[in-house]
């Protein structure tokens, strides 16, 4: 295509949005609405994640060996969990370190009742591992492999926790999508409303340029461009929003609920909001695109 | 040259609007096709405009053969042809200079050939002094005169012309005719669909008559008969 052509289309698409000014206006409020929702809900999302997986990184599995496993059998067995993909950290405590973190828990201030037990370890045969997993949803997977390893005799694990973190992740996760879901679709319905009055502003047009012998690719370029500047419009101010939105709401709660800082920690703006324009922007083009590529198809009749 | 052999046409409505026409149009022939309205004129001028497709026989347009080509070649072949509509069908937010160029943008041409070709155009069609007016400055004559430089800006071989001279009075009808006269001695072929029986006596041209889908009378130097 030549570059005068490019620009051709261009200037029409956007005289196209200059013509019927208010519905492009709509259309880009509605795409606006749609990406800011889209926009909060990715925050919200991965922040929500971030504490997820901050807390699943302290919830582990303990597994206990029999008693007459010597620490050498018990440390290998060790090692073949450990190469396990799920398996993000373990943690090795011996049946002496278990007995001095009881000694430490339970008889601090009467350390002489300890003594009781001289060299005589209560708990003998108490060595352990704690696994820390890459996701909580392997957590059933691992439990399982593990009570089939020899030498185990018990696994300890908290069920409800993994449950009740993993569906809370699916919940946010599929809320999130319903309602963009419908935003997407009141967007398309909008844009595409907008084009539709465009090809009638420009339907005499549209018929010259068809005798003439236009192809159909440049009787709907400026169409799908106007579709794509209100697209990306309708993502550029949601990010110029959310932008300041969010450096401004982070520092409201940081400030107002320090209580809420140490266990929850937000993600700095710098980390999402890459990944947040990669992706309005991605969407916005792609609404305005497909939007307006689909709907002028049936004004192209030659 | 344009050759109509054998060609039916019956609307989905049941119209028959065509019935077994046989036309040959010679290189740089100039052909009134006239008749009263619903005689198959303009269902004629849509056919070699590939805008409806006939439901037998077989339109061949400069060798092209109008019922072997692929919906995609639809663009290429009209780029060959010129319009000229009644209503002129100018873009009224355009002036003079931009309608004309419009026809050369939209089918890709580089601006130089668009500085180059459009100012000679309007210079050909006696439209050089008002190339920066807007259409609803113009007179109807001045309308239809920029519609014509808009269909021969792209150089075609056969200019149709459908009613060119219908909205003008009697003064402009005959300036157009003279202009399209003109344009046939510069070689390009131009089929003339009109009501105006005095413009086809004037012209003394090549006139094919049509009643009811059918062609009555094909006659060389012809003239408009009264029913």
């Amino acid at each position: 295509m030549r570059i005068s052509t490019f620009w051709y289309c261009l200037k029409e698409g956007v005289k196209n949005i200059c013509r019927n000014v208010w519905f492009s206006l709509a259309s880009v409020a509605t795409i606006s609405a749609c990406i800011f929702l889209f926009c909060l809900f990715f925050s919200i999302i991965v922040n929500i994640q971030h504490v997820v997986k901050n807390v699943e990184g302290t919830i582990g599995i303990t597994v206990f060996f029999d008693e007459d496993l010597s620490e050498d059998a018990i440390r290998a067995i060790g090692a073949e969990i450990r190469d396990r993909q799920e398996v993000s950290d373990m943690e090795f405590t011996s049946a002496q370190e278990a007995w001095e973190s009881m000694k430490k828990d339970y008889f601090a201030g009467h350390e002489e009742l300890a003594e009781g037990f001289a060299d005589d370890n209560p708990l003998a045969g108490s060595a352990s591992y704690q696994i820390f997993l890459s996701d909580i949803t392997f957590q059933d997977q691992m439990v399982e492999y593990l009570y089939q390893l020899p030498g185990v005799r018990q696994v300890n694990y908290s069920n409800s926790a993994a449950a009740g973190l993993s569906s809370f992740n699916a919940v946010i996760g599929i809320l999130s999508l319903v309602i963009i879901g419908v935003l997407l679709a009141v967007s398309v319905f909008l844009i595409s409303n907008t084009i539709n009055v465009a090809a009638s502003f420009r339907k005499n047009e549209n018929e010259i340029m068809r005798y003439i012998g236009a192809t159909n690719y440049m009787i709907r370029a400026p169409f799908v461009v106007e579709g794509i500047v209100i697209g990306l419009m309708g993502a550029f101010f949601p990010l110029v929003g959310m932008y300041f939105l969010y450096l401004e709401s982070v520092g409201y709660l940081t400030a107002k609920f320090q209580i809420l800082s140490r266990i929850f920690q937000f993600l700095p703006l710098s980390q999402i909001f890459p990944y947040m324009t990669v992706v309005a922007v991605l969407l916005g083009l792609g609404i305005g695109f497909f939007a307006s590529f689909f709907t002028i198809r049936k004004h192209l009749k030659v | 040259m344009i050759e109509i052999t054998n060609i039916y046409k019956t609307y989905d409505t049941g119209n028959k609007a065509l019935r077994n026409i046989n036309i040959t149009i010679e290189d740089g022939e100039f052909v009134f096709i006239i008749g009263r309205s619903g005689s198959g004129k303009s269902t004629l001028l849509k056919l070699l405009l590939k805008e409806v497709e006939p439901t037998s026989g077989k339109i061949v347009v400069n060798d092209m053969n109008l019922g072997k080509m692929p919906r995609r070649y639809v663009p290429k072949y009209r780029r060959r042809l010129g319009v000229v509509f009644q209503d002129f069908r100018l873009l009224r937010d355009r002036n003079v200079y931009e309608n004309v160029a419009f026809a050369q943008r939209v089918i890709g041409a580089s601006p130089r050939k668009i500085r180059e070709r459009v100012p000679s155009m309007l210079q050909m069609v006696g439209l050089s002094s008002k190339y920066k007016s807007y259409p609803q400055q113009l007179s109807g004559g001045e309308q239809q005169r920029v519609a014509i430089a808009r269909a021969l800006i792209n150089r075609p071989e056969v200019l149709l012309a459908d009613e060119p001279t219908g909205n003008l009075d009697h003064h402009n009808a005959i300036e157009i005719m003279k202009l399209l006269d003109k344009i046939n001695r510069m070689g390009t072929t131009v089929v003339v669909v009109t009501h105006s029986n005095e413009i086809v006596n004037l012209m003394q041209r090549r006139v094919i008559t049509m009643d009811r889908g059918c062609i009555v009378s094909d006659e060389e130097g012809g003239a408009a008969h009264e029913n």
